[in-house]
C-alpha cells in the first residue's frame, strides 16, 4: 500500500497462475491463468458455472486455492480472509452488497473505516460528498440517504464507493450492471475510465457482450472451470467469444418470429396505486410486449400490481374483456396470469425443495386427490416440463438450489406454464443467466406466443427488449412514457422516452 | 434479427420436444452445468434415512449402552414404560412445535397452553362430571389460545418469538387466576382419565398411543398432503408462496390453532397422570424441551425444513437421557443444564452444516 499508485513498479498488477480449486469431488477451477494490468480493464467471461465467481472469491480471500499462485506486484501473496486482500490493495465489489438499513449512505460507505474520517458526522458527510463528486455519483445518490431507502442501483453505487474510497490498486467488478439502469451504467463506465487513468487494474465480470466491447482492453474466457484463453479486444469478435465460452457457435441470439395476434387478453385502464399512475396498456394473445425503462421507473411494481401483490387503487384491470378485482396473487392466478418476478431466489424459488415441488407449487391441487398429493402425477408433471424446457438437472428430485441460474429460471417458467396461463408476466427473465440459457428462454417465449399466450417481458437490457418484443412500452416515473411498435423501436428512441420524463419530473 | 427461423439454432425448445420421451432429458447436459449425479450406494442409503436421523440413532444407542452398563435396571420393562409415558407429553408438544418451526415460526407458549388446559379440563370435569366435556372444553380453549397467537402474529405484525413469549406469560397467568394457583378438581376416579393415565392397548400405554396417533397424523399431513407441502413452502419462502397463490395468513393462523389443540391434549394428559388440573407444575419448561427436540431432530429454525421422524428420535434421545441421569443419580439441576446445552449444540450443528458465516447476529 505504500507504493505510489501512479507509478507501479510492474505493469502487471496481479498475476494468477495455475489456480485450482476443488470442492470435494467437484473441480471448480483447474489451472486458471489471469493477468490484470495497471490502467487496463480485463473482462472475465464465461457461462454460469464456468468458475468466474470462484475465481473472484479466491481473489477476495474468501477461498484459498488448492494449487496455483497469486502474485501482486511481483510478490507472491496468500490471502486467508478478505482483510488480507484489502490490505494488499485488492477489492472485489459484491454483486449483491450488504447495506445497513438504519444508517446513512455516508456511514455505509465508510463502515469499518469510520476512524479514518473521524467520528464527526459533519466531516463524514463532507468527505462522502467529496468522494461521490470525485467519482461522478453525486447526482445519483445523497450522502444522507438512509440505507433502507436505496434502490438496487444505489446499493450497488454504495458498494462501489466502499471500494474506491480506500484507493485500491486492483478492483474486481462482479456483474456490476445487472442491477443498474442505463443512466447508472453510464456513470459506472465513466468511473471505470477514471479508475483506468489513475492506473488501477480492473477485472470486470459480465454477461453483456456490448459492455465488454465498450470497456475491456483484454478478455479472459473460462469454461467449466478451465482457462480457455485471453484475447485483446481489437483482435476478437462477439462470435469468437461466444464460441470460446460455449464451445459452439450461436450465430443468432434472438429468434422472434411474430405470431398471429388474437383477442386482447390484458387491458389496463388508468391503473394506479402508490407505485404507478394512470397506466393504459393492452396485450393481445400471441403477442410479446416489452416494457423498457430505467431502474426505478415502476416496471416491476406494475408487474406486481397486475399479479395482485400490490392493490390497485384507481382504474381497472380487464382480462379477456372482463373487469377483474385482483386483490391478492391467488386472484390473478385464477384469472389466468402467471408471474415470474425479478428476484428469482428471493421471490420465486424454494431453494431447499426439489424441482418437482417447485414446478408443482401453484398447480398442486391438480396433481392431488382431495388433499393427498399424487407423487407419481406430480413427478410426471415436473418431468414433462424438465423435458420440454430442457431443464438440466439429474432428476426431478434435485434441489433447486443446486441448479444454475438459467435452469432455476426455467423451473420458475415451468411452474407457471403448468397453470396453462393466458398471460405470462416475466420480470427480467434472463438476468444473471448465461448465453446458452438466455437463447433458450427467448425460444420458449417465442414458442409460447405461437401457442397464443400473451407475454409481457420487462427488461433492462435494450437489445433484449428490442429482440423479443412485438411492441414496446417505455415507462418513466411510474407512468407509460410512450409506446413503440417493433418496427419503429430503436435503442435511441427507447432511451429518449425513458429519460425525457425524468427531466420533466 | 427476425429473418432466421428457430430451426437454425442448435439449442432451442421446439414444439415437438414436449412429446419426446422423458429419457431424452437425462442425456448428459451439453453444457456441463450440472455434475452432481454420481452417488455411491452407501451415500444413497445415508441420504434416504438422513444424516441427522442416523446421528440420532447412534446417539440413542450410545446413551442406552452407557446407562445400561452402569445400571441394568434401565432395561427392565417397567423402566421402559416410565420412559415411554414420560416422553408422551413432551413428544406431543415437540411434534407440533416441529410443524410450527417448518412454517418458519416458533411457539413458546405451548407449555402455558398445556397448563391452562390441564386446569380447565379438570375444572370442567368437576363441574359437569363429564370427561368428554372436560376434554372438548380443553381442546376448544387450546384452539382459542392458538387463534390468539396466530392473530397477534399475522394482524399485529409481531415476531412469533415475542408474541408467544408474551402469551406464555399471559396464558400462565390465566391458568393461575382461574385455579387460584392451586391444583384443581379430582379426576383420579374417572375411568376415562384413569385409562388415559394408566391404561394399555396391546400392551402399550395409552399415553404412548396418543403420541403415536398425533405423530403419525402430523407425519402424513406434512409428507403426503397439499397442506403439508404448503407449510414447507411458506417456511421455505413466504414471498414465493404468496405469489404462488397460497393464503399464507390462513396457514399461520391454522398451524397455531392446531398447535393449541395438541397442547390441550397434552394438558389433558397432565391432568390424567396427576389426577387433577395443574396450572403450572407438569407443564412448565415443556416448551424448551419441545423446541430442543425439534431442533435436535433437524427442523431448521429458519423454516422450510424438518420432519416428524427426526423429532420423535430426538424426543426418545432426550427421554432416555433424562431417565438415565435419574437412574445414575445425577442431580436434577444438572439435567436442566444438560437440556440447555443440548439445545445450543443442536442449533450450532445445524448452523455449521448450513454453512452460516460467523458474523453478526444470526438471521
Amino acid at each position: 500500500m505504500s507504493q505510489d499508485p501512479q507509478h507501479p513498479t510492474d505493469p502487471i498488477a496481479l498475476r494468477a497462475t495455475g489456480i485450482t480449486k476443488n470442492f470435494g469431488p467437484v473441480r471448480a477451477l483447474k489451472g486458471v491463468e489471469l493477468e490484470l494490468r495497471a490502467g487496463e480493464v480485463t473482462a472475465l467471461m464465461g457461462e454460469n458455472g464456468a468458475g468466474k465467481s470462484t475465481l473472484l472469491k479466491i481473489l477476495n480471500g474468501d477461498y484459498r486455492p488448492d494449487d496455483g499462485e497469486l502474485i501482486i506486484d511481483g510478490r507472491p501473496v496468500v490471502f486467508t480472509d478478505p482483510a488480507d486482500a484489502r490490505a494488499a490493495g485488492l477489492r472485489v465489489i459484491a454483486q449483491e452488497p450488504e447495506i445497513i438499513s438504519a444508517v446513512s449512505v455516508a456511514e455505509n460507505i465508510f463502515v469499518g473505516n469510520l476512524g479514518t474520517v473521524g467520528f464527526n458526522r459533519r466531516a463524514l458527510l463532507r468527505r462522502t460528498r467529496e468522494e461521490l463528486k470525485r467519482w461522478g455519483f453525486d447526482r445519483a445518490i445523497r450522502a444522507e440517504a438512509l440505507g433502507s431507502s436505496l434502490s438496487p442501483a444505489q446499493r450497488q453505487i454504495v458498494e462501489i464507493m466502499r471500494a474506491v474510497v480506500s484507493r485500491p490498486r486492483i478492483i474486481c467488478f462482479d456483474e456490476p450492471t445487472s442491477s443498474l439502469g442505463d443512466d447508472e451504467v453510464g456513470l459506472l463506465f465513466a468511473l471505470i475510465r477514471q479508475l483506468q487513468t489513475e492506473g488501477i487494474a480492473i477485472a470486470y465480470v459480465s454477461h453483456r457482450m456490448a459492455e465488454i466491447f465498450r470497456l475491456a482492453d483484454r478478455i479472459t474466457v473460462l469454461r467449466d472451470g478451465a482457462f480457455v484463453g485471453t484475447k485483446r479486444v481489437d483482435e476478437t469478435s462477439h462470435e469468437e467469444l461466444v464460441r470460446m465460452m460455449v464451445g459452439r457457435d450461436l450465430s443468432q441470439f434472438f429468434h422472434r418470429d411474430p405470431a398471429p395476434l388474437g383477442d386482447t387478453v390484458l387491458e389496463l385502464r388508468g391503473v394506479g396505486n402508490q407505485f404507478v399512475d394512470g397506466i393504459d396498456l393492452t396485450v393481445r394473445a400471441g403477442e410479446v410486449v416489452g416494457i423498457a425503462g430505467l431502474v426505478g421507473a415502476g416496471r416491476s411494481e406494475l408487474m406486481k400490481t397486475i399479479a395482485g401483490d400490490y392493490t390497485v387503487t384507481s382504474g381497472e384491470i380487464v382480462i379477456s374483456g372482463q373487469a377483474r378485482r385482483i386483490r391478492q396473487p391467488a386472484d390473478s392466478i385464477r384469472a389466468g396470469i402467471g408471474f415470474a418476478p425479478e428476484e428469482r431466489k428471493a421471490e420465486a424459488l424454494l431453494l431447499q425443495r426439489s424441482v418437482r415441488d417447485n414446478a408443482a407449487l401453484v398447480v398442486l391441487k391438480s396433481v392431488s386427490r382431495w388433499i393427498f398429493v399424487d407423487n407419481r402425477a406430480e413427478r410426471a408433471l415436473a418431468q414433462e416440463y424438465v423435458t420440454r424446457l430442457r431443464i438440466r438437472t439429474p432428476s426431478t428430485e434435485q434441489l433447486v438450489g443446486n441448479l444454475s441460474g438459467g435452469n432455476q429460471q426455467k423451473v420458475v417458467l415451468a411452474r407457471w406454464l403448468a397453470t396453462k396461463p393466458k398471460l405470462l408476466l416475466l420480470d427480467e427473465p434472463t438476468r444473471g443467466i448465461d448465453v446458452g440459457a438466455k437463447s433458450e428462454i427467448y425460444a420458449i417465449i417465442d414458442e409460447l406466443a405461437h401457442q397464443g399466450v400473451a407475454v409481457v417481458v420487462v427488461s433492462s437490457e435494450l437489445p433484449e427488449v428490442l429482440g423479443v418484443s412485438d411492441r414496446i412500452y417505455v415507462m418513466a416515473g411510474g407512468r407509460i412514457a410512450g409506446e413503440l411498435p417493433r418496427a419503429d423501436a430503436t435503442e435511441e428512441r427507447i432511451l429518449a422516452l425513458a429519460m425525457d420524463d425524468e427531466v420533466l419530473a | 434479427m427476425s429473418s432466421t427461423t428457430r430451426k437454425d439454432i442448435p439449442v432451442t425448445t421446439t414444439g415437438t420436444a414436449a412429446s419426446t420421451s422423458p429419457a431424452a432429458s437425462s442425456a448428459t447436459p451439453p453444457q456441463g452445468e450440472q455434475e452432481h449425479d454420481r452417488v455411491s450406494p452407501f451415500k444413497r442409503v445415508v441420504s434416504a434415512i438422513g444424516v441427522q436421523n442416523i446421528s440420532l440413532i447412534i446417539a440413542i444407542a450410545l446413551v442406552v449402552a452407557i446407562i445400561g452398563i452402569q445400571n441394568p435396571l434401565f432395561f427392565t420393562v417397567p423402566n421402559l414404560k416410565v420412559i415411554g409415558t414420560a416422553i408422551a407429553i413432551v413428544g406431543l408438544l415437540a411434534v407440533v412445535q416441529t410443524i410450527v418451526i417448518i412454517l418458519g415460526a416458533l411457539d413458546i407458549s405451548v407449555g402455558s397452553i398445556a397448563g391452562l388446559t390441564s386446569v380447565a379440563s379438570a375444572m370442567i370435569f368437576t363441574a359437569t362430571s363429564s370427561a368428554a366435556l372436560g376434554v372438548l372444553g380443553a381442546v376448544a380453549i387450546g384452539v382459542a389460545c392458538g387463534l390468539v397467537n396466530g392473530c397477534i402474529i399475522v394482524f399485529g405484525r409481531v415476531n412469533p418469538v415475542i408474541a408467544t413469549l408474551a402469551t406464555l406469560a399471559a396464558f400462565k397467568g390465566i391458568a393461575q387466576l382461574i385455579s387460584d394457583g392451586r391444583a384443581q378438581g379430582y379426576t383420579g376416579a374417572d375411568p376415562f382419565f384413569v385409562f388415559l393415565a394408566r391404561g394399555t392397548l396391546l400392551g402399550i400405554p395409552t399415553l404412548i398411543w396418543v403420541l403415536i396417533v398425533v405423530a403419525v397424523l402430523a407425519h402424513v399431513v406434512l409428507r403426503y398432503t397439499t397442506i403439508g407441502r404448503n407449510i414447507y413452502a411458506v417456511g421455505g419462502n413466504n414471498i414465493a408462496s404468496r405469489l404462488g397463490g397460497i393464503n399464507i395468513n390462513r396457514y399461520i393462523i391454522g398451524v397455531y390453532m392446531v398447535t393449541g389443540a395438541v397442547a390441550a391434549i397434552a394438558g389433558v394428559l397432565i391432568t390424567a397422570r396427576t389426577g387433577s388440573g395443574q396450572p403450572i407444575s407438569g407443564s412448565e419448561g415443556l416448551e424448551l424441551q419441545a423446541i430442543t427436540a425439534a431442533a435436535l431432530g433437524g427442523a431448521a429454525l429458519k423454516g422450510g425444513k424438518g420432519a416428524i421422524a427426526g423429532t420423535i428420535l430426538a424426543v426418545i434421545l432426550l427421554g432416555v437421557l433424562t431417565n438415565g441421569m435419574t437412574l445414575i443419580g445425577v442431580n436434577t439441576f444438572w439435567q436442566n443444564v444438560a437440556q440447555g446445552t443440548l439445545l445450543v449444540v443442536a442449533v450450532v450443528i445445524q448452523q455449521l452444516r448450513s454453512g452460516e458465516r460467523r458474523i453478526g447476529i444470526p438471521g
